[in-house]
């Protein structure tokens, strides 16, 4: 196998033709969704309506992006060993998701993160600061999403860039316009399917060929590469690095809101905790899957060739498609990666959203007072806001250096979002001052420590040192948030806070039939 | 009556964080021991096992099984145990 043997860049009938069934199918469920989403209560959490096997389906869909897809297929290819390490950490997060957020984020709040922070808080400045946390979280991640997006898709149809992301734009909007939380749950389930099903083709072909045995794969990689691929390389060489994108993968996890925003689509706490076992099960499989397409594709194809196609590795997966399968199944995983990046787009920009128009709008500037109507309308409008704003994000960002992004995303939303939300659910004592405060200096320091790092002062600006060691800041803002939280709230107790704490606590257990008004868990002291 | 509602809800609320937090310590040491076994132990994780299969790459595998494990230990006494604990509450 040749690199010049390949036909990745040109344009791919069947990879078109995949595609347009996808869009096609995914635009009729969109549409048939569209009769069912008249409330807000639609819109954002599907009617709470999704079976826990529909959303372990879907979480799994809003979670396996092209990044983990194509990114860890190409790191495994490329370096071997190194790679599994991203295997891992994308996975362990889910079992903390399980532990200690999904059911009572389930019983306490209705449609974003923030609802649980505010329960007993005083709702503006909360809301204010968890919005903050959850449009820097959003914005990293869709802007990773779109520029990878654009060059995949450059890459695999021979499209141009901008004519890709406008593509994806468009159809991003019209799942999430029309068809809300239903058509978003239901493309991650198409997805979903398709990946995990392309993934799991993808390795039994591989299997095939080395007697169904993994070792034989890894022997013959070793064989071929080098023992060296087989065990830990240059990749970590500073174990803090390791470590810190470590915290950031698994408690990052827990703090995505198009992850949290799931749980609000099931009936009840049980069903949130059946449908992140689902999820677990799934995730795993498909990671345990990189490592198979991983190794067969540095055997089969070759590192050399997959970074002369593209030098991040990205193309692994649909290279060693092409090998096995020929054009026709390189357009088929071609298709895949496509659907992947519009459905987690789309999960996306519904949380940005929901934080844009309920967080914001409807709780902090209208005070609760806005009608069915009205909050379904701001809704829209911040759905296609978010939508052009992604496009034109995706488009300024063209041809720059955005995988650092997702880290980031993750680093965010483990040192803003998972400190406020763990707090809010376990301590008495935590107070207005001390959630804002422990979310707007996670947010922050995270950014701040980013620019420092040299992740974006050597990879990106290119200059010759950095002035903070760590390449992802986590280890360092995630207890930075946590302490800030723990500190202010001791320092400036609020004894009418922590009273609501009782009420919460049985609402967090027992679900919301046992105390149906939210109003009765405020503060009375302020 | 409402006395000892509060009190049997305290102590099964207890009982699930100290699940959830044993559980989510044990998944914080699994992880985080592999990371630093690959930091610090290398050349142990290169070892084969069987031809082909190094240490490093068993452990990593075994990492996600056992976060499947964990998943599985924490629905298993939350279906039954937590599960009947809150029915009775609401009775």
């Amino acid at each position: 196998m040749q690199a010049t043997s390949s036909r990745i860049g040109e344009p791919n009938i069947v990879a078109m033709g995949f595609f347009f069934v996808f869009i096609a199918t995914t635009l009729g469920i969109t549409y048939w969704a569209a009769r069912r989403t008249r409330t807000t209560e639609h819109f954002y959490a599907a009617g709470r309506t999704i079976s826990p096997g529909q959303n372990g389906i879907a979480l799994a869909g809003d979670y396996m992006s092209a990044a983990s897809f194509l990114g860890i297929a190409g790191l495994v290819s490329t370096t071997g060993f190194d790679g599994l390490i991203y295997s891992t950490g994308w996975l362990v997060g889910w079992p903390v998701v399980l532990f200690l957020i999904a059911e009572p984020l389930r019983n306490l709040g209705r449609y974003t993160f923030a609802d649980v922070v505010a329960v007993r808080l005083r709702q503006t400045p909360v809301r204010i600061a968890a919005a903050i946390g959850t449009l820097a979280t959003v914005s990293f991640y869709l802007i990773a999403q779109m520029v990878g997006a654009g060059g995949l898709i450059r890459l695999m149809f021979g499209i141009p860039y901008e004519t890709a992301i406008v593509i994806v734009g468009v159809a991003m909007i019209a799942y999430v316009l029309f068809g809300g939380m239903l058509a978003t749950t239901w493309v991650q389930i198409v997805k979903a399917v398709l990946l995990l099903g392309g993934a799991a083709l993808l390795a039994l072909l591989v299997l095939a060929r080395f007697g169904w045995s993994p070792a034989a794969l890894f022997a013959a990689a070793a064989e071929k590469y080098g023992d060296g691929v087989l065990s830990p390389g240059r990749l970590v060489s500073k174990p803090l690095d390791a470590v810190s994108l470590g915290m950031a993968l698994m408690f990052g996890t827990a703090g995505l809101p198009h992850i949290l925003m799931r749980f609000y689509t099931v009936p009840d706490a049980k069903a949130a905790r059946t449908s992140v076992f689902y999820a677990t099960g799934l995730i795993g499989s498909f990671y345990l899957m990189t490592f198979i397409l991983g190794f067969g594709a540095m055997v089969l194809v070759g590192p050399d060739v997959i970074r002369g196609v593209e030098p991040g590795g990205n193309m692994a997966a649909p290279l060693l498609a092409e090998f096995l399968g020929g054009t026709p199944f390189l357009g088929f995983i071609a298709a895949v990666a496509f659907a992947t990046i519009l459905a987690v787009v789309a999960g996306l920009t519904l949380s940005g959203a929901a934080a844009l128009s309920h967080d914001l709008w409807v709780s902090v500037h209208r005070r609760e007072k806005a009608d069915a109507a009205e909050q379904l309308r701001v809704a829209r409008v911040a759905t296609v806001g978010l939508g052009i704003l992604g496009v034109l994000l995706g488009i300024t960002f063209k041809g720059q250096n955005v995988a650092f992004m997702v880290g980031l995303a993750f680093a965010i939303a483990a040192s803003a979002n998972f400190p406020a939300l763990v707090l809010s659910i376990f301590w008495r004592r935590y107070t207005t001052a001390g959630a804002v405060t422990s979310m707007l200096l996670g947010t922050a320091s995270t950014l701040a420590l980013i620019y420092f790092s040299p992740t974006l002062q050597i990879d990106v600006l290119k200059h010759s040192d950095a002035w903070f060691p760590l390449r992802n800041p986590a280890l360092v803002t995630m207890p930075l948030s946590f302490a800030a939280g723990i500190l202010v709230s001791l320092l400036a107790p609020r004894p009418g806070e922590a009273a609501g704490f009782d009420a919460v606590s049985r609402r967090m257990h027992l679900g919301q039939e046992i105390q149906p008004s939210a109003i009765s868990l405020q503060p009375s002291d302020n | 009556m409402t006395d000892s509602f509060e009190a049997r809800l305290s102590a099964v609320a207890a009982t699930r964080w100290r699940v959830a937090i044993a559980l989510t310590a044990a998944m914080i040491a699994v992880y985080f021991g592999f990371i630093l076994l690959i930091a610090y132990a290398r050349p142990v994780l290169a070892r084969r096992i069987i031809p082909g299969l190094s240490l490093g790459i068993l452990l990593g595998a075994l990492v996600i099984v056992t976060s499947w494990i964990l998943t599985w230990v924490y629905v298993r006494w939350a279906n039954t145990r937590y599960d009947a604990a809150l029915g009775r509450l609401r009775e």
